[in-house]
């Protein structure tokens, strides 16, 4: 049951900018989607439009072929998580859990049967009786999943589900939900901020900004062939590197790397280099090359398992670079020196983007 | 029983209880405790002839009967109004939030005679209700409606901060599995509001009994019909019979303290569950 968006708007102030703009986009079938963007980028509000929280200005909604653009939100048969748990604290997580069913009127034995086995599912069984109040955040959570499931939806809307939790157990249920959709298959839509999170679990990623899709497709294409400037940079946490274009190549200063093909000489050019992309060796060691360029470390940061080491090249520019802990104790670099950076990729765009 | 001694951030648990204590003692406590004494000059069957009259029985039912409809009624139109203040945005929502208080700030002999000329038989209300057939000045139904009027705001009040702190969330989720507005409200929104409509409830409800000044215009005063107890009592002042006065007074005060302790043990009760916590 795939989710298609056709020409999707929203505006919420008149006159003011549209908080979604003419956004179109599929979630495959039995597949999870992300929406990843900054925080503004409408893709929570674009959730809300499919959910049915939200009636759009314009566009459509299908979901598995059929329109529900103006269906009631009771109707359309989704499983909704949200950020909060927007769980009932009145009621136990049994309740909770059969709350869905009691109100479509499932009868009484086939609803105890089905809060069963979503407790079974979501690992709680042996907490029904309890509170919201009286669980852990990751807990409240995977009642929150099983509720959504419960009522057997087509399609399940994920509202940065894991945002409000701690890293160790955002990273557990980030493997949960991988585990539970390689059982459900059902199509899941996962709106999120975080990169990571999107590149980990999805099979289908879709980069919203300001609004609109600035870029669609599989975890790998966004990660490795960024479409614009902003993709380049929002992924991978990239430094930018401003130069021109000489010779066919994109030159910033002594550093030049292969341009677009499309690139006319003396043409402004950004380069983004992504902080692994570097690597760093003694300057005068080995033979320079057109890819390298000597820079001064300005600042170095020890982040557990790596080094980030944040050099400024003759250019002007300043680039970070991630140096795994070992090969750092290696180099034997401290603050003030000098060292030759190999830029080895780089994603080149054409033009002056301000970002 | 000892425990180990908490730190907290603002000392003096045990001066400020014992202020507490102190200043409820001074201010409540003892005077309600010389009301007992003055009954005291009575003796059992006195006290019960004085308490049983079917005059003193009348207004038992009136007082109980015509608060307790008033508050029922608050707590409907109160919520309605916390629900339209919190959730909209519209223009004269200043001014309608400032009316809310103003049964506060009234004094009540204003909204008594202001309410009497309203519902009386040539008033703006009162023409077309008696053409109706229904008479409020004068009876019963003008004391549950001067009841009702001073104690509104109690439930606006208490209803409102809790109301706003209710996630939007939580209805939406609720919609998304399937309930009605109509569900939404009934198994989501109520519960939630339940506590706080208890508290709103009890408030009016107290307020109700003790009023004066608002009824006596608009009641008539008509002893078995149209007589509340705080008027009863006053009538038994003015006849310098301060005994029988008390009498009824502590009745009255038996009565309110036992309801008032019974709703707040429900209080708390239905408050637990929304509060508990891991490890509870």
């Amino acid at each position: 049951m795939s989710i298609v968006v056709e020409q999707l708007a929203r505006r919420f102030t008149q006159g003011g900018s549209p908080a979604v703009s003419r956004v179109s986009f599929q979630a495959p079938e039995g597949a999870i989607t992300s929406l990843l963007g900054p925080s503004g980028a409408g893709k929570s509000t674009l959730l809300r439009l499919i959910a049915g929280l939200e009636i759009p200005d314009e566009g459509r909604v299908l979901i598995d072929g059929v329109d529900c653009t103006r269906m009631p939100v009771q109707q359309r048969g989704v499983g909704v998580v949200f950020q909060s748990y927007a769980l009932f604290k009145h009621l136990t997580v049994r309740q909770n859990v059969a709350f869905g069913l009691e109100v479509r009127r499932v009868p009484k034995a086939e609803r105890d049967a089905r809060v069963e086995e979503m407790l079974r599912m979501v690992q709680l069984e042996h907490l029904g009786g309890r509170y919201p109040g009286q669980l852990s955040g990751g807990q409240r959570q995977r009642v929150a999943f099983a509720r959504a499931l419960a009522i057997r939806p087509r399609v399940l809307l994920l509202d940065e589900p894991f945002g409000a939790l701690d890293t160790r157990v955002r990273e557990e249920l980030r493997e949960w939900l991988h585990a539970l959709h390689e059982r459900t298959r059902l199509t899941t839509l996962l709106v999120t901020h975080d990169q990571q999170e999107a590149l980990e679990i999805s099979q289908h990623v879709v980069v919203l900004s300001e609004g609109r899709v600035a870029q669609a497709g599989s975890p790998a294409d966004i990660y490795d062939r960024p479409a614009s400037p902003f993709v380049a940079s929002f992924i991978g946490g990239a430094s930018v590197l401003h130069g021109h274009v000489q010779a066919g190549r994109a030159a910033m200063g002594a550093l030049s790397v292969a341009a677009p093909a499309a690139a006319r000489e003396g043409e402004a050019v950004q380069a983004f280099v992504r902080p692994h992309d570097i690597k760093l060796a003694k300057a005068l060691a080995g033979a320079a090359s057109a890819s390298t360029a000597t820079g001064r470390v300005e600042r170095l940061k020890p982040v557990g398992g790596y080094v980030k080491v944040f050099l400024r090249l003759p250019s002007g520019d300043e680039v970070t670079v991630e140096v795994p802990r070992s090969e750092f104790d290696a180099l034997g670099v401290v603050e003030g020196d000098s060292v030759r950076a190999d830029v080895r990729s780089a994603t080149v765009f054409v033009g002056d983007y301000s970002i | 029983m000892s425990r180990p001694a908490r730190h907290r951030v603002l000392p003096g648990f045990r001066l400020s209880l014992g202020f507490s204590w102190f200043y409820l003692g001074l201010i409540v406590l003892i005077p309600l405790s010389s009301l007992f004494l003055r009954t005291f000059s009575l003796s059992w069957e006195e006290f019960w002839g004085i308490v049983t009259t079917p005059r003193a029985l009348a207004a038992y039912r009136l007082s109980f009967g015509a608060s307790l409809a008033a508050a029922l009624a608050n707590v409907v139109f109160g919520l309605l109004v916390a629900w339209v203040l919190v959730r909209y945005r519209f223009p004269g929502r200043d001014v309608l939030e400032s009316l809310v208080d103003l049964p506060f700030a009234l004094p009540t002999a204003v909204a008594g005679l202001t309410l009497t000329t309203l519902f009386s038989a040539q008033g703006w209300y009162g023409q077309y209700l008696e053409a109706l057939g229904l008479k409020v000045a004068y009876t019963s139904v003008g004391v549950a409606v001067a009841l009702t009027f001073i104690g509104l705001p109690f439930v606006v009040r208490t209803v409102q901060p809790v109301l706003e702190d209710i996630d939007v969330d939580v209805e939406e989720a609720a919609a998304t599995l399937g309930a009605s507005p109509w569900a939404v409200f009934r198994r989501v929104l109520l519960p939630a509001l339940f506590p706080a409509l208890l508290s709103g409830f009890t408030l009016a409800f107290a307020r109700a009994l003790g009023e004066y000044g608002s009824v006596v215009f608009i009641s008539g005063n008509m002893p078995m019909r149209t007589e509340i107890v705080p008027l009863l009592i006053i009538t038994r002042l003015e006849q310098y019979d301060y005994a029988g006065a008390t009498a009824i007074a502590i009745v009255m005060l038996g009565a309110s303290f036992s309801l008032l302790l019974a709703v707040n043990l429900l209080h708390r009760w239905s408050q637990r569950r929304l509060e508990a916590r891991p490890g509870a």
